[in-house]
């Protein structure tokens, strides 16, 4: 018999199934945390359909997060009236892990403030939630019906999945960044590679790359398909997290004969700066292969870059600059947190002298709903996860994915730039 | 607030038929539910899926059935991507692969989806496509040819047959309460 992986280790200590923790097969298993959102909504409409009202519980409120990120704050009344809804379905449930408008974008919050530890199995109503696996966290995204279940019942199905392996090797050039990594693996390997699998990243990069980084590649690993995107287990996550939850946990690791359904060696030694073109992620470039691309607009953030790092390489590549005058750049920090680091060391300084505009962190520019969309004919160059058509507003703009280092050159040159030239 | 209830599930059947709309590789939740849409089902379902298929909000009728290619609802966890297909009438989808939470929130509101490798250039548009769900098999009338897929997992099927995650959870807090 051979050694187990990740996903395999974690689903079996969380089954309440007597099947074999073998892929392909469906458990029931028992979720430690569930994250929502505005997507709460329909979880409290749903609710109103139990009967008799009195078991309209959910099944254990401190294992519920929820805060909003996407509307934020509500750009329109429709929005408000929605908060509004939540507000009151949180405070007659109990729920006390409730951070209202307040503290920023559920991936990046949720580690922050300590509510993810190696070895749990997380449900978020959000597709990026496979960003807890950096942490060692068993953690996927569902919709909001899966969601409603998991409320109530504290539990779900889950199929085992497969695990393939990217074994990443090579030291980082400069102003390449992790996002070029995951970004290049779309390229080579499809947006389907990992469809409904778990990945493991291992490898010495892995090893080097901060916590940050590794939030970035298990993030974007969700449009590779990705069910759970484990980073390296190692003592970087244990100190990490140490410092933000005194709840103990230990690491999981694979074994070494655990089965992988494919490995994959990446050298990024010679990595160049990558791009996603429209309309689809694995649609890869190399910044150098492009033509000529204008941009109407650089957005630096997001739940897959909008951390401290990615703010201080901008600010780095900006610092005495200014951003073309034919360029909108948007930065919008991933947190609070993040938001207050930058501007106690001065980062926030250079990236609005340099004529960005900095927002409250929230979601809104990323997936087209407020703060900065595309009119008809417009290119952003964005360091967020997603470029689909009609992405960030209209069908006919164009948004092509980057680091946030090519983001911040681009936004000088004002047009798709390799950021090693700054 | 811009969510429909499952009271648009159809009652599950083993064996459906309907007209085909074929939809390619990798279509993302965006385009079946664009992002700035999301609080206005009315716009949502005057646009859903344009940008791919120009006339399909339009055109598209009570028991049509989608044929799709690989990694079909790729993207958001956003349920009304689920929710407006089965809004506008489409009773099954096939396709060569589904996306992760896609296929969960399919299942989830008992809609039919089959997994077929291949099958996107087994049909046009305006074929009449016959599926049985439990067999996984389905049938080009128009070519005569018949495909078998992946047969869903016993679990699954029994959550399609119930109607969905919502009618096992009702019929289980029922089921507690005596």
């Amino acid at each position: 018999m051979s050694g187990k992986t990740i996903a395999e280790k974690i689903l079996a200590k969380h089954s309440l199934s007597d099947n074999p923790i073998t892929p392909g097969e469906i458990i029931d298993a028992k979720i430690d945390l569930i994250m929502s959102h505005f997507g709460t909504g329909k979880v409290l409409v749903d609710f109103r359909k139990i009967r008799p009202s009195k078991k309209r519980k959910v099944f254990d409120p401190e294992k519920i997060v929820v805060l909003f990120d996407h509307y934020n704050p509500a750009p329109t009344e429709k929005w408000a009236s929605v908060h509004d809804l939540i507000r009151k379905f949180v405070r007659k449930q109990k729920i006390k892990h409730f951070y209202d408008i307040r503290e920023g974008i559920c991936h990046q919050v949720l580690p922050e403030k300590g509510y993810v530890r190696p070895g749990m199995l997380i449900v978020g109503g959000d597709s990026h939630t496979t960003t807890y696996g950096a942490f060692n966290a068993a953690a996927c995204g569902l919709g909001s019906t899966d969601i409603f279940y998991a409320y109530v019942k504290g539990e779900l199905w889950f199929k085992v999945p497969e695990t393939i392996k990217f074994n990443v090797s090579g030291k980082l050039p400069k102003q390449v960044m992790s996002k070029d990594i995951i970004i290049k693996i779309a390229g080579d390997y499809s947006a389907s590679v990992a469809r409904y699998k778990s990945i493991e990243f291992t490898g010495e990069t892995m090893k080097y790359l901060s916590i940050a980084s590794r939030m970035t590649i298990s993030n974007f690993s969700l449009e590779l398909g990705a069910k759970f995107a484990f980073g390296i287990p190692d003592q970087k996550v244990v100190d990490w997290v140490k410092k933000r939850t005194s709840i103990p946990f230990e690491l999981v690791e694979a074994d070494k004969d655990a089965n992988y359904e494919d490995i994959y060696q990446i050298d990024v030694s010679d990595l160049e700066p990558q791009v996603s073109c429209p309309h689809t992620v694995d649609n890869v470039k190399p910044v150098s292969e492009l033509e000529k691309i204008k941009i109407n607009q650089a957005f630096l953030g997001s739940c897959t870059n909008g951390r401290y790092e990615d703010m201080e390489i901008a600010a780095k590549i900006l610092n005495g600059k200014k951003v073309h005058k034919d360029v909108r750049m948007i930065i919008t920090p991933a947190s609070q947190e993040v938001w207050l680091k930058m501007a106690k060391n001065g980062i926030s300084e250079i990236l609005i002298k340099s004529g960005a505009i900095i927002t409250n962190p929230n979601c809104g520019a990323c997936f087209g709903a407020h703060g900065g969309l595309l009119a008809p004919n417009e290119k952003c160059i964005s360091s967020s996860n997603r470029n689909f058509q009609g992405r960030m507003g209209s069908p006919a703009a164009e948004v092509y994915l980057a680091s946030p280092s090519t983001v911040a050159a681009s936004a000088i040159t004002g047009e798709i730039t390799d950021p090693r030239d700054f | 607030m811009a969510f429909v209830g499952t009271d648009i599930i159809k009652d599950y059947k083993d064996e459906l038929e309907g007209n085909v709309w074929v939809f390619p590789d990798n279509v993302d939740t965006d385009v079946i539910s664009p992002g700035k849409y999301l609080d206005n089902l009315e716009e949502t379902l005057k646009h859903t899926c344009e940008s791919l298929i120009k006339e399909f909000p339009d055109k598209v009728k009570d028991g049509d059935i989608i044929v799709a290619g690989k990694n079909f609802g790729c993207g958001s966890s956003r349920e009304t991507a689920a929710m407006i297909l089965q809004a506008k009438g489409i009773s099954a989808i096939v396709a060569e692969s589904f996306a992760r939470i896609f296929f969960r929130s399919a299942i989830a509101r008992a809609l039919p989806i089959l997994e077929i490798e291949g099958i996107c250039s087994e049909f046009n548009l305006g074929d009449i496509i016959h599926i049985n769900i439990p067999k996984a098999e389905v049938k080009n009338k128009r070519s005569g040819k018949t495909f078998q897929g992946q047969k869903i997992h016993p679990i699954l099927l029994d959550l399609l047959k119930e109607g969905g995650l919502e009618q096992k959870l009702i019929k289980e807090i029922k089921r507690d309460k005596e």
